[in-house]
């Protein structure tokens, strides 16, 4: 074990690390804030909300409202569909099947392609096909590519410890396997569908490099980020990432405040 | 019997979905990267001048070297700051709340969009920005440096921003199964810190730094927005020139790039994987 020098190194690197992944953003949302007049670094040139209220202006961003509102749908789509298509999934791979190991290596694979190739891909795949491509088709199926790969993982780490026991028990009662899916497994594992939804959501929200050549002619939030990068040279760039990451943190925040709280009625009811 | 069915339709929606938006597109892309094309349309045919031009091509050959260079540094800096993290983590932090409420701290950020976190570093590295700043004020220089923000340096600063916590979380997942006896053995039996290091937590580690390195290698390998945002477009990568040529709507060229690169990226994996066997891991 490193002596008393080397626990106060690695102490002194962690806190560094932390400041040097939480600094920046911090900055931006301190920035966000500045003055009518201000500029995009410090000084702050007063303190206004000036900044979000031009993200409404259609001159200041493409089209906000709309951006915001279409990733939020998308994003609800791709969590709804990769909570239960995981889930399935999931159970599928409890025991071996025929082709079990071929669906696994693919699903890894697409984890690990370049997002930038699997955009391309769908992308002709829609233009061959003479399917115009969407934010709620195309880019539907390719954030599905990135999400799914993520939900089995977890879902293979859960069933891994996962006390079959308790399902043989249901069963020697008489529980069909849906009752038995439903009563005994589903809550048990529902911690777990929770944190595939969460990722599904943060996944799909922030995600752009598999989105950007599949979302047609409507763009996403990030996409609306992207194009702003090249030539938005004001603090309204700030106000948009600061409103983006709020909103995420909102969701995720709401999702495990009821997860908390679900998880403390349900003790109290078990002292009860 | 009746089991492998139930299997197979559970498995089925996942099937399905990777065979319409992967396998079919990837397809799509290699009989795409051989067909030809004008400057207004795609011309299905079957011929190799797209790929005769991606390998006779001295831009293609130098941005491929530009590209490794980013991703063996990346990877190499994220590897020490991941590793030495998760060391921490594991090793040095005593108590499993304490462990759990740091390692969550490290992975809030992971919840923010990569634009953002990318963004957020030009009023740090901008000409007035906060470090030019700092380094004038101190009185370390006199004139702004100007290779700090749309450079080499910014590009692989945000890289190791954005993706050292892919190398830390599977480290640190690894680290946390050794077994704690093996280390007091070895500590017994007369090692020292870098011995014990070196012979019995690093060789337990592998599985772990293999996937980091899968994760980083591969992102940086088919990145293009970082490079293209942090180097203003005076640098270049694979990613970055592929999304050129889909933007000049070079189909043909660009899905021959990208099934090199696809090739590229899969002979690297494949590397790792040779060099250390994950298998247990998954």
């Amino acid at each position: 074990m490193p002596g008393r020098l080397g626990r106060l190194l690695l102490a002194t690197l962690f806190v560094v690390f932390v400041l040097f992944l939480y600094g920046p953003t911090l900055t931006i949302v301190v920035l966000s804030f500045q003055g009518p007049d201000g500029g995009l670094t410090f000084p702050m040139n007063g303190v206004s909300l000036h900044w979000f209220g031009r993200l409404f202006e259609q001159q200041a961003v493409g089209d906000f409202g709309a951006s915001i509102t279409r990733s939020l749908a998308l994003a609800a789509m791709v969590t709804a569909a990769t909570v239960v298509v995981s889930l399935a999934a999931g159970m599928a791979f409890r025991r071996r099947f025929p082709g079990s190991s071929w669906l696994f290596y693919l699903t890894i694979a697409s984890l690990i392609l370049p997002s930038l190739l699997v955009g391309l891909g769908i992308g002709l795949t829609f233009n061959r096909a003479e399917i115009d491509t969407n934010w709620w088709s195309s880019a539907f199926g390719a954030q599905l590519t990135w999400t799914l790969p993520f939900g089995l993982l977890i879902m293979l780490a859960v069933f891994n410890r996962f006390d079959a026991a308790w399902e043989e028990a249901a069963r020697d009662l008489g529980a069909t396997p849906w009752q038995s899916f439903w009563h005994v497994v589903l809550p048990i594992v529902a911690p777990s569908v929770i944190g595939i939804a969460l990722f599904g959501f943060t996944l799909s929200f922030d995600e752009f490099a598999r989105t950007l050549l599949t979302a047609g002619v409507d763009n996403t939030l990030p996409l609306e980020i992207l194009g702003m990068t090249t030539t938005v040279t004001t603090p309204v760039l700030y106000a948009l990432g600061t409103a983006s990451t709020a909103l995420s943190f909102a969701v995720i925040g709401v999702a495990l405040i009821a997860l908390w709280r679900a998880r403390a009625r349900r003790i109290a009811a078990a002292a009860r | 019997m009746r089991g492998a069915v139930t299997s197979w339709l559970l498995a089925a929606p996942l099937a399905l979905v990777l065979a319409v938006f992967l396998v079919v597109p990837l397809f799509v892309l290699v009989v795409v990267s051989f067909y030809d094309y004008d400057s207004v349309r795609l011309i299905p045919d079957f011929v190799f001048t797209n790929y005769i031009e991606v390998f006779g091509s001295m831009v293609t050959w130098r941005t491929y070297a530009k590209t490794f260079t980013f991703a063996v540094t990346v990877w190499a800096i994220t590897l020490l700051i991941g590793f030495w993290i998760a060391y921490y983590l594991t090793f040095v932090i005593e108590g499993t709340t304490k462990r759990t409420l740091l390692f969550l701290i490290c992975t809030i950020p992971f919840w923010t969009s990569n634009l953002i976190r990318m963004i957020a570093w030009v009023p740090f590295l901008g000409r007035n920005g906060l470090l030019n700043q700092a380094l004038i004020g101190s009185g370390a220089i006199e004139e702004p440096l100007e290779f700090l923000l749309f450079s080499d340096f910014a590009v692989t600063l945000a890289f190791v921003h954005l993706y050292t916590l892919f190398m830390v979380v599977p480290i640190f997942n690894t680290m946390m199964r050794i077994d704690r006896r093996l280390i007091e053995a070895a500590v017994d039996a007369g090692a020292g810190f870098w011995r014990v290091l070196w012979h019995v937590i690093l060789p337990l580690c592998k599985p772990g730094i293999a996937i980091g390195s899968i994760f980083v290698i591969v992102l940086v390998m088919g990145d293009f927005a970082t490079v293209r945002l942090m180097s203003g477009g005076q640098s270049a990568s694979v990613g970055l020139m592929i999304s050129a040529q889909i933007s000049l709507l070079q189909y043909p060229a660009a899905a021959a790039n990208a099934v090199v690169l696809l090739a590229v990226v899969l002979m690297m994996v494949a590397a790792i994987l040779r060099v250390v066997d994950i298998r247990k891991e998954l």
